[in-house]
């Protein structure tokens, strides 16, 4: 029996983070919920022990429920009826199992029965489901769109429907359609008010809705009558209980085929609005977004370590010419550059759901009273923090995840590329992430401002700062020149201040700045934690330098007329 | 309607994943080689029990088990599940007990409980594998006892109604309260631990723990008094020192053998359904599975 979080030190390390102090204490507003909640902790460490012993019933799960069901819910997938979605048994199977280890809402104030963690151990349960079948995670993970309702809806919404959540209920966000994928502003989707009856009605078609036939529903919509962009939309909340919402069909996909993707066909359907008119998309969706991008983040790291898991325990117990194909080089290289990838992908995580949890504490307790300058000054930096991190975050770890899985494939040789194996499914299920919640192209877009206003280099600057132990001093240094490569890289992009030049090597800049924080992030893990973390640190530097060095050498190579060549 | 349920649950070593180093060269258990678990039927009747509670509210589970001070950890198991409190008999006279003087020791606790409605617990344990415990328990508290159930489908006008599986099918047996079932392993799974109940009774402890370990938080257990676990010594449930322990078990293993399997005969089948069909019906009839 293993269990996800006792097998994976990485999560325990991360738990203990030293930031972790200051995120507890504002997420519990100094321990005042302990008098009213028996299960509320008495302070920060039985705070920390807390999510421990729940993320062990996590671990537990995944490996004694979600795991196992996999392999069936991949070949049987949900089926659709009448309008309504029947999931694979075995997705049922983990939902009834989640449902009653209390796992849902995890993140809600305990007022509505939820269990008030902060993002960064919830980010660790899906980072385990995710593992465990990175479709379920989708189902799981559609919880935090609880999130945006909490936030942005009135309190009566708040006590009508986060209990539901806690209690068990699915949600999903009805955003994307036809004509209006990546492109939100173009949503159609109408919303009437009818004074008549005093509540909305929707109309329309949604497509590519992940877990469309949930019981509460967050819509994008137009509500505004005439208009063609962004701010004539808001968001609705649609209850399943009102009826009005059919799955006309469901896609059939390369992966995460547990994870139903749903046609929705709005005929009058009776919806409520979420917040304030017109900051549907430009307020509600931007946040919904944000924490969907990091909810990927954990999939894609999940995935990397069930890839990476999956790759080393064939090269261990495969043998041709007489050993462990372990042994040659070829294949011990690619095993340990997977090791490296996924603990790079994890501590970036981390690092990122923590700036997201030090600034959505102080914004909730912004809500309850005035903040003092020195809490809006720290709201601040770390906002801006998330807002850099988690592009660069999930377009790193989804591509990680996708090579991960393909090097998983490669490791098994012939036998890999046969349906027998749990990596010809993790690399159809990895390539979904690289794509949803956002192209690895628009994490570039989102991303390449913090590169050309600073956010990324100040931060590394931060990370050089640190006091590390002398023997890792050589990758120090290593980092060190890495980061003036990138620096002057960045100021030679930038430097004929054309746009169209910036945008084609955008990619490599953002990449760059990713080994330098990847690097960073693995230098201080393996100062705290040599036995885990050193073998990771040497591998990903060294290899983050080389790609680093690859792309100043592009870039100082390359002829600005020469795009001309690449216009198709 | 609601009722009072005991759950009869024991700590065993988990002898599922045994290592080499899981026998003595004497042949007797290394419990030290081996993690101790929750017996595995116990958990099919502590599910049971929580089924009862979802579907009669007010309904009560309590937990009984017997052992060493670190068996309280069972205790806590049913608390993270949704049992709402337990009782550990634990006493150096109660050691080495065989199964008469284990029911003797767990019907004498159960007297001092008084009130109950039901006794659920797992068929047998996979240590001793001698399914007696539950059905003594019945006898000397002068209960009727339905064992191998499988399935509790109701409680109606104080009569229970139950699935049993045999060997060769099922029966639905209906019986009075107050009653002993032993739930088999074909039962449902337990749930797994709660989130919130894991925050809630993490701290729970008996006093013998709360003595030997350093207690963080004072102010803790005058506020939450469900955390103080109940131990129950000999004096505490009035039993007779003779009857229990070794000195109250005439059970005495005289003979432990080694057996060592080894492929003695063997047989080769055409791969057709009948054969396969055939070839278990003969190792199900001889007892080689099953």
């Amino acid at each position: 029996m293993a269990n996800y979080f006792l097998d994976t030190p990485g999560l325990k390390h991360h738990l203990h983070h030293p930031l972790m102090k200051r995120i507890v204490d504002l997420k519990e507003r100094n321990y005042a919920d302990r008098d009213a909640f028996d299960y509320a902790p008495y302070d920060y460490e039985d705070a920390i022990d807390s999510y421990e012993k729940v993320l062990e019933i996590v671990g537990e799960i995944c490996d004694e429920i979600i795991a196992p069901n996999a392999e069936g819910v991949d070949h049987e997938g949900p089926t659709v009826k009448n309008g309504r979605v029947t999931y694979a048994s075995g997705t049922q199977q983990n939902l009834d199992a989640v449902r009653k280890a209390g796992l849902m809402g995890i993140a809600m104030p305990r007022r509505y029965g939820g269990l008030n963690f902060p993002i960064t151990p919830y980010i660790m349960a899906a980072d385990m489901v995710s593992r465990a079948d990175a479709g379920f995670e989708n189902l799981w993970g559609l919880q935090d769109c609880v999130e945006t309702l909490y936030e942005f809806g009135n309190e009566d919404q708040r006590q009508r429907y986060i209990p539901r959540v806690c209690a068990g209920e699915t949600m999903s966000m009805d955003l994307t359609e036809p004509d209006a994928g990546s492109d939100l502003q173009s949503v159609m989707l109408k919303a009437a008010y009818s004074e008549k009856d005093n509540c909305w009605y929707l109309n329309g078609v949604k497509r590519f809705i992940t877990n469309g036939d949930s019981d509460i529903h967050l819509v994008l919509a137009r509500s505004e009558e005439g208009t063609r962009d962004g701010r004539g939309l808001s968001m609705f909340i649609y209850d399943k209980k009102n009826g009005g919402v059919d799955v006309r069909r469901i896609e059939n996909k390369m992966g995460i085929k547990g994870s139903p993707t749903c046609e929705l066909i709005f005929k009058n359907a009776k919806a409520e609005l979420c917040g304030e008119r017109k900051l549907g998309l430009i307020k509600y969706v931007m946040a919904l977004m944000n924490g969907a991008r990091l909810g990927i983040m954990a999939q894609a790291v999940g995935l990397c370590e069930a890839a990476y898991r999956e790759g080393y325990a064939y090269a261990l117990e495969r043998k041709q010419f007489g050993k462990a194909i372990i042994e040659f080089p070829a294949i011990y290289e690619m095993v340990a550059l997977m090791r490296a990838k996924t603990d790079a992908s994890r501590a970036t995580l981390y690092e990122t759901s923590r700036f997201v949890d030090i600034y959505k504490a102080l914004d909730d307790i912004g809500r309850e009273r005035k903040l003092e300058p020195e809490e809006r000054l720290e709201m601040k930096k770390y906002s801006k923090l998330a807002d850099a991190f988690t592009p660069l975050g999930k377009g790193m770890t989804t591509e990680y995840a996708n090579q991960n899985a393909y090097d998983a494939i490669q490791i098994h040789g012939g036998s890999g590329f046969m349906k027998d194996y749990a990596c010809e499914r993790i690399y159809r299920d990895a390539r979904i992430t690289n794509i949803y919640e956002g192209t690895t192209q628009l994490q570039v877009v989102a991303a390449i401002r913090h590169v050309t206003t600073g956010t990324y280099l100040s931060r590394i600057r931060e990370y050089e700062a640190l006091a590390y132990k002398p023997e890792l001093e050589d990758l120090r240094q290593k980092l060190i020149e890495m980061t003036s490569r990138y620096d002057e890289a960045v100021g030679l992009v930038m430097e004929p201040k054309d746009n169209e030049y910036l945008d084609f090597h955008a990619r490599r800049l953002v990449e760059a700045a990713g080994h330098c924080i990847m690097g960073y992030l693995l230098l201080q893990d393996a100062n705290k934690d040599e036995e885990n973390f050193r073998r990771s640190a040497e591998v990903y530097i060294n290899y983050g330098q080389a790609e680093v060095n690859k792309i100043f050498s592009y870039i100082t190579c390359f002829d600005r007329e020469d795009i001309g060549y690449f216009k198709m | 309607m609601s009722f009072k349920i005991i759950v009869l649950a024991k700590q065993v070593p988990d002898t599922r994943n045994v290592g080499k180093d899981a026998m003595k060269a004497d042949g007797t258990v290394n419990r030290a080689a081996l993690p101790a678990i929750f017996n595995p039927e116990d958990l099919n009747a502590l599910e049971q029990a929580l089924r009862l509670k979802d579907a009669y509210p007010g309904t009560t589970v309590t937990l009984l088990t017997m052992g060493p001070k670190r068996a309280a950890e069972i205790i806590r198991e049913g608390l993270y599940r949704g049992a709402d409190g337990g009782y550990l008999l634990t006493d150096r006279a109660f050691a080495g007990a065989d199964t008469l003087a284990t029911s003797y020791a767990i019907a004498m606790a159960i007297r001092k409980m008084k009130d109950y409605h039901l006794i659920i617990c797992g068929r047998q344990a996979i240590d001793g594998d001698t399914a007696q415990v539950g059905p003594q328990v019945a006898e000397k508290l002068g209960l009727s006892q339905i064992t191998y159930a499988e399935e509790i489908r109701q409680i109606k006008d104080g009569k229970i109604t139950v699935k049993r599986r045999l060997e060769r099918g099922v029966e639905t047996v209906e019986a009075k309260l107050p009653t002993v079932i032993t739930v088999n392993g074909s039962a449902p799974e337990c749930r797994p631990r709660n989130a919130k109940y894991i925050q809630k009774y993490k701290h729970a402890k008996t006093i013998t723990e709360k003595q030997d370990a350093a207690i963080d938080y004072t102010d803790l257990f005058s506020n939450r008094p469900y955390l103080d676990l109940q131990e129950w010594s000999v004096a505490d449930v009035s039993a007779d020192a003779a009857q229990c322990g070794l000195s109250g078990s005439p059970t005495k293993v005289k003979k432990i053998e080694n057996v060592v399997f080894q492929a003695k005969e063997s047989k080769t089948l055409e791969p057709t359904d009948y054969n396969i069909d055939e070839l278990m019906k003969e190792l199900i009839v001889n007892h080689t599975i099953g």
